[in-house]
């Protein structure tokens, strides 16, 4: 391994691979801050400037800078704006905004950009340590196995919806998935629930429906209730710092997430979302008494879990690739399709054949993580004055991206009509309280869910695969655990408060 | 009957809605070949249909559970609805959706113009020397970025220049 890494060193650290770390890293963030704009597309934008570029390594490791870049900027757009452009930063947003709105914005910014540091350094520590082995897990587990990790992963989001909101969470992850219904499905390409309209063939975009869920009822709400723009210190952004206290109460959530986010980010379909989403979740259910109370209204270790959670299940998601050549999310897949084309084939070969490739890689991520580190934390007083623009100029500005957002991805404009009919929806279901985060997560999952199941359920001839085994049953026993648990609990909890009805 | 029990009773509609179409609608497109398998592309949607019903109806009839808790600071108090400027949410929604269908006659320039000028007119701002260059100015760069850096086409000027 001391001969790999040196071998990484030699080859990452000529002076045209750093400048390739320092542009990736660069261009990410700038292009990741707009909301809409994922990692995703970003990669696929910049496929031909590193097929250009020639060298696999070189391009490799802009391509892998443009990626964390672009999932730290999307970190900035969901705690000052709001509005995720990436989906593996919407949990940030939960307590990430909040904190802005208290005037903290900075303190937030730096709270993520520690932890996603931390989560990327840490992440890339355990891909040199595991990924050879754990290409053997990643392997144990079938498509049953996923369709079961997914159901949990569903369910245990809305379990961890708060009480008496379980089953509107549910409501809103199974709307979310039968959103996802929509369009030609992967089992036979008949077109479902399209009633007859071309522009429903391929289904709803995911940007669209994420700024319908996110920033546009958040822009809605800024406009009828003005008070709700106030920032505590009138936008200025004095406190940087976090004190020892804090430091000392976010080291374990981020060792914590960076480590249970590059396990989930190795696992093929989790990714940055899930490892996101499951980290805050955990943390949220180990927090005690007040901590607890206050997630979702503006905690630090809200923002430092799913930050440091989302970075380290980037660089897990490198371990399927590398390792076995396929790729776990989209945007790794996306990479690969950049490494065929630039002539390396990765896999089990790969660290035999060109361990150059291997452990430039490796050794580009700490350096892309340093780079991060030094670039945001000084600017994060520019970026935060995004605060202080008048919200008469603001606002128009965010449904102005919002709008650009879901037209870019599809160069549509009925995609814009799409919006704007989700986007009155989700106002009024964020009327009613409903939880939003679960119906865009249901509706990310939900054709992975389904292809698993339909591979489960072709493989085993029907249902079988439950019973024949044991890990999905297990797993999928824990998801009806999850799901009725917390209401057994309020129920218990009325019988002995004594049953006074309250009926509304 | 509160606001979040008129909903659900809209998602069972919609449950109903789904049901009728996975239930009764797909299975007859199915080609013989793929009857043979175990799942059909209505498997799923048939699976989602009875759980949303399930879970639409205990919502409707699940009792509100009594937290007692005090509104969030900032958040929307439904009763007092009528406080809130709900008329300049509705036109900037319909500015939105104006926006829409102008974008390709109008051209991506004079679409967007448009839009920021008229939607912080909504809002009040009157003063058109700040206004008027920051939206200019705003177009024209987004456009760059993405027309020349990104190499996304959007067409600038209005179908008839080009």
């Amino acid at each position: 391994m001391l001969e790999g890494i040196l071998i990484g060193l030699a080859t990452a650290v000529t002076p045209f691979n750093l400048m390739m770390v320092v542009a990736g890293c660069v261009i990410g963030t700038l292009i990741g801050m707009l909301p809409g704009l994922g990692p995703m597309s970003i990669i696929a934008i910049m496929i031909p400037v590193a097929i250009g570029i020639g060298d696999p390594t070189s391009a490799l490791i802009l391509l892998s800078g443009v990626y964390y870049g672009a999932i730290f900027g999307g970190s900035t757009s969901s705690i000052l704006l709001n509005a995720p452009g990436v989906a593996g930063t919407v949990a940030t947003a939960f307590d990430g905004y909040p904190l802005a709105r208290k005037g903290q914005a900075g303190k937030a910014l730096t709270i993520a950009a520690i932890a996603s540091f931390a989560g990327g350094t840490i992440g890339a520590i355990l891909l040199m340590i595991f990924a050879p082995a754990l290409s053997t897990v990643a392997l144990l587990f079938h498509s049953a196995e996923y369709f079961a990790l997914m159901v949990v992963g569903l369910s245990a989001i809305a379990a961890f919806a708060g009480t008496g909101q379980v089953a509107k969470a549910l409501m809103m992850t199974l709307l979310g998935l039968m959103l996802g219904s929509v369009g030609e499905g992967a089992l036979s390409n008949t077109p479902r629930f399209t009633f007859g309209l071309m522009e429903l063939q391929s289904g709803f975009s995911f940007i669209t429906l994420a700024m319908a869920m996110f920033a546009l009822p958040e822009a809605l709400f800024l406009v009828m209730n003005p008070a709700r723009a106030a920032t505590g210190e009138g936008g200025k952004i004095s406190k940087l710092r976090i004190s020892g206290a804090e430091a000392r109460s976010i080291a374990p959530v981020i060792g914590r997430q960076s480590i249970q986010g590059f396990f989930i980010g190795v696992l093929p379909g989790a990714g940055a979302t899930i490892a996101s989403f499951l980290g805050y979740a955990v943390e949220r259910n180990i927090a005690k008494g007040a901590e607890q109370d206050e997630f979702g209204k503006g905690s630090i270790k809200g923002v430092a879990a799913p930050e440091s959670a989302n970075n380290a299940a980037c660089t897990g998601s490198f371990v399927p690739l590398l390792t076995l050549g396929i790729p776990g999310s989209g945007t790794t897949a996306i990479l690969l399709g950049a490494l065929l084309a630039l002539n390396v084939t990765p896999g089990p070969r790969l660290m035999v054949d060109e361990p150059g490739v291997f452990w430039a890689v490796i050794i580009s991520m700490y350096l892309g993580n340093l780079v991060l580190l030094i670039l945001n934390l000084p600017l994060i007083p520019y970026i935060a004055k995004i605060l202080t623009i008048p919200r008469t100029f603001l606002i128009p500005f965010i449904l102005f991206f919002t709008l650009m957002g879901s037209y870019l991805g599809q160069n549509n404009s009925t995609e814009l009509l799409i919006l704007v009919g989700f986007g009155v929806v989700a106002t009024i279901l964020r009327f009613a309280d409903y939880p939003l985060a679960p119906l865009l997560i249901g509706f990310i999952l939900g054709v992975m869910l389904e292809n698993n199941f339909a591979r489960a359920m072709q493989l085993y001839r029907g249902f079988d695969f439950i019973l024949e085994r044991p890990m999905t049953l297990a797993l999928l026993v824990l998801a009806i655990l999850l799901m009725v648990l917390p209401g057994l609990r309020n129920l218990r909890a009325r019988k002995r408060a004594g049953g006074v009805a309250d009926g509304d | 009957m509160a606001l979040d029990r008129w909903i659900a009773l809209a998602f069972i509609a919609l449950c109903c809605v789904y049901g009728y179409a996975a239930f009764f609608t797909m299975d007859a497109q199915l080609p013989p070949i793929l009857r043979r398998n175990p799942v059909w592309p209505s498997t799923f949607p048939k699976i989602l249909t009875v759980l949303g019903l399930i879970v639409g109806f205990i919502v409707l009839f699940s009792r509100k559970p009594n937290t007692g808790a005090a509104p969030k600071e900032g958040a929307i108090d439904l009763t007092r609805l009528g406080d809130y400027h709900i008329g300049q949410a509705i036109a900037l929604l319909v500015l939105m959706v104006v926006y829409a269908l102008t974008l390709r006659p109008l051209g991506f320039l004079g679409s967007t113009v448009g839009f920021l000028v008229l939607g912080s007119l909504i809002l009040g701002e009157r003063r058109f020397h700040i206004l008027i260059p920051v939206a200019m100015l705003a177009a024209g760069s987004i456009w760059y970025l993405v027309q020349e850096v990104l190499g996304i086409f959007l067409r600038p000027l209005p179908a008839m220049f080009m």
